[in-house]
């Protein structure tokens, strides 16, 4: 810890300004990395993967220092598109616009933001619904095994892509969070501060089971056809089922009670069939279904794959072996009724840092509304998220000398930068 | 408000500890002891608001139980431990201050002394539960569920093994005591530093 951080505590502490906004239209970008064979990028199960194309968005502008930069990870089902709009009147913000835009708690008027989709994902990057170069076909359940330090090495690339030497943070929540731990222990040199959210450093039992559970509906779909179903039908149904039974897991007993009860739908009395007759049985159809319409399953079975591989005592002696080497500042936050990753499993983590004497901070956010409470509990993170990046700016600079013309970092504009200079957000 | 307390704390903790402050409130001692003796602290503390505040000020805090607080370490982790004005706020006292000496080299205790003649008399004279600035209060809202008095915690020190390496005394959170002929007596608070005796060789 330097001296001097503590200067302006009463401007950072607890509340955001009053003048919050959307980060505005933004536009996916995509690009293409580990072009040449020698520069493929070699995954954790060995085999060499590249070139490949990740999705990615930015918000804000990042600054001549290039000392601004924000990670965001998203989870099993996220896309680049973590804030803002695609067009003009469109209505579907990105999946965390609660918390980035002008003055938010990513204030993108401060920070430059990144969310790419993941490696084996399906929403612009490089996945099993792609073509594989070789055979000029879709790779389906050819494609390689993707684990979270392959997406995190993916992204690493993109980071030299945009010239960023060293992130102000990562964050993520679920498997964003283990993705952020990821960057943090494999990357200590390339990450400042660390926010992981609900989440574990190894994907618990019952975590996997729930996976399992959801690959089985899957592959157990016929059309599915062995991963080959491209051009033909998806095995929606299976792809359904998978994400009724992730959806459960992202709720709580208390939210479930409080959203349907055991309320019927539309009807006075029970059907005496078996078509859906509980308001509960109707909203999982409908998150089923018109998950198909946006998710491929082959990524499906791949990203959970990716999750339940994580763990990050594996190969090392213990949890606190494997955070000896990590250098950034963590916080780390649990939500109470988050039943799939229990606070107990984020303490796990704040143990192993605090054991040696790491900077940690656990906060443990009161909810109702289980996993999914990193989705929503905005006014909850949103002070603690703030202040914890604040704070961390002030003991920050990006590259290893100290800059000499870092003058203007909080109002600098990167105009004579060349790459990543390309401000895609309007707000 | 200059917190003596807090100076008298301050002055047992040497310059570059590892420091555990359990109950650290929103950091302001810990705060202090990073910029003015250069430590690598570490907080606990339960209140939501006092957690965003310490991760405001750039510190390291665990929000949660103090009694949990302190299993994540080994035996010696810390050099100093402080325990300040919270003892009285504890489930289970006696075993936080075990846990404190087993963690750290330097336990640091500070607490309303309930034997302070004023309240005493508040109790003798009122027959009420006594409130005071130290005691603020009353008995149905109270949080200090696990009050003692300066010989109390001489004993259990005695009880449990401890070296009490200093004991200080306030009339108040601003003026210091420095030497009271009966502190049971006449002392407000007290501040005990105490330590695993050393072996018998």
């Amino acid at each position: 810890m330097s001296a001097g951080i503590d200067k302006q505590i009463g401007d950072v502490a607890g509340t955001i300004g009053g003048d919050t906004g959307s980060a505005g239209v933004v536009k996916t970008r995509r690009v293409t990395l580990a072009k040449l064979p020698q520069a493929s990028l070699r995954l954790e199960s060995g085999r060499e993967l590249g070139p490949f194309t990740l999705a990615y968005e930015t918000y804000g502008t990042l600054s001549p220092q290039r000392d601004n930069a924000i990670l965001v990870c998203h989870a099993l089902s996220g896309d680049a598109h973590v804030a803002g709009f695609h067009a003009q009147g469109d209505t579907r913000a990105g999946w965390w616009d609660m918390l980035i835009g002008p003055g938010k708690a990513l204030d993108t008027d401060k920070y430059f933001v990144i969310c790419s989709n993941v490696l084996g994902g399906c929403s612009g990057s490089t996945g099993p619904a792609s073509t594989d170069p070789a055979t000029g076909t879709k790779w389906g359940t050819r494609f390689p095994m993707i684990t979270i330090a392959d997406m995190v090495n993916a992204q690493v690339l993109l980071l030299d892509h945009l010239g960023i030497p060293k992130l102000l943070a990562v964050i993520g929540g679920s498997m964003g969070g283990m993705q952020a731990l990821q960057w943090a222990v494999a990357h200590p040199e390339r990450v400042h501060l660390c926010i992981a959210m609900a989440c574990a450093a190894r994907q618990p039992t019952q975590a996997i089971a729930f996976n399992e559970v959801g690959r089985q509906a899957i592959m157990a779909d016929p059309n599915w056809n062995g991963g080959d179903y491209y051009g033909k039908k998806a095995p929606a149904k299976g792809l359904a089922v998978a994400r009724m039974v992730g959806h459960i897991t992202y709720l709580s007993d208390d939210a479930m009670k409080e959203k349907f009860g055991r309320r019927l739908r539309d009807i006075g009395d029970y059907s005496f069939t078996f078509s859906a007759d509980f308001e509960v049985e109707s909203y999982l159809r409908h998150q089923g279904l018109a998950f198909t319409d946006r998710f491929d399953a082959n990524s499906y079975l791949y990203i959970t794959r990716a999750i339940d591989y994580f763990d990050l005592e594996n190969g090392r002696r213990s949890l606190i072996d494997a955070f000896r080497g990590v250098r950034s500042r963590f916080l780390v936050m649990a939500f109470s009724s988050d039943w799939l990753h229990p606070p107990y499993q984020l303490k796990e983590i704040v143990g192993a840092l605090r054991a040696t004497h790491k900077h940690v901070s656990y906060y443990e956010v009161e909810s109702a509304y289980g996993h999914d409470a990193f989705l929503l509990e905005r006014e909850k993170m949103e002070g603690i998220i703030s202040a914890f990046l604040a704070s961390g700016a002030r003991t920050f600079t990006a590259s290893p000398r100290p800059q000499t013309e870092a003058t203007g970092a909080a109002t600098g504009r990167a105009t004579a930068e060349p790459s990543p200079t390309t401000r895609e957000a309007q707000a | 408000m200059q917190r003596v307390d807090y100076t008298l704390i301050e002055d047992m903790v040497p310059e570059g500890a590892t420091v555990l402050d359990l109950g650290c409130g929103d950091g302001e001692l810990l705060d202090r002891l990073v910029h003015d003796k250069n430590v690598r602290g570490s907080g606990v503390e339960i209140s939501q608001e006092a957690v965003r505040a310490c991760v405001a000020r750039g510190l390291s805090v665990f929000h949660g139980d103090l009694d949990e607080g302190l299993a994540d370490y080994e035996d010696g982790s810390f050099d100093v431990v402080i325990l300040s004005f919270s003892l009285q706020q504890l489930r289970r006292p006696r075993f936080v201050v075990r846990e404190m000496v087993r963690v750290g080299r330097l336990a640091l205790v500070s607490f309303p002394n309930f034997a302070h003649w004023r309240v005493r008399g508040q109790l003798l004279v009122t027959g009420r539960m006594p409130v005071s600035k130290e005691l603020p209060y009353e008995w149905y809202d109270t949080p200090n569920i696990h009050l003692c008095t300066i010989r109390d915690f001489r004993d259990l020190c005695r009880r449990e093994g401890l070296a009490i390496e200093r004991e200080l005394y306030l009339r108040s959170f601003e003026e210091p005591a420095p030497a009271l002929r009966f502190p049971n007596l006449s002392a407000r608070i007290a501040l005990f530093a105490v330590a695993r005796a050393a072996p018998a060789s």
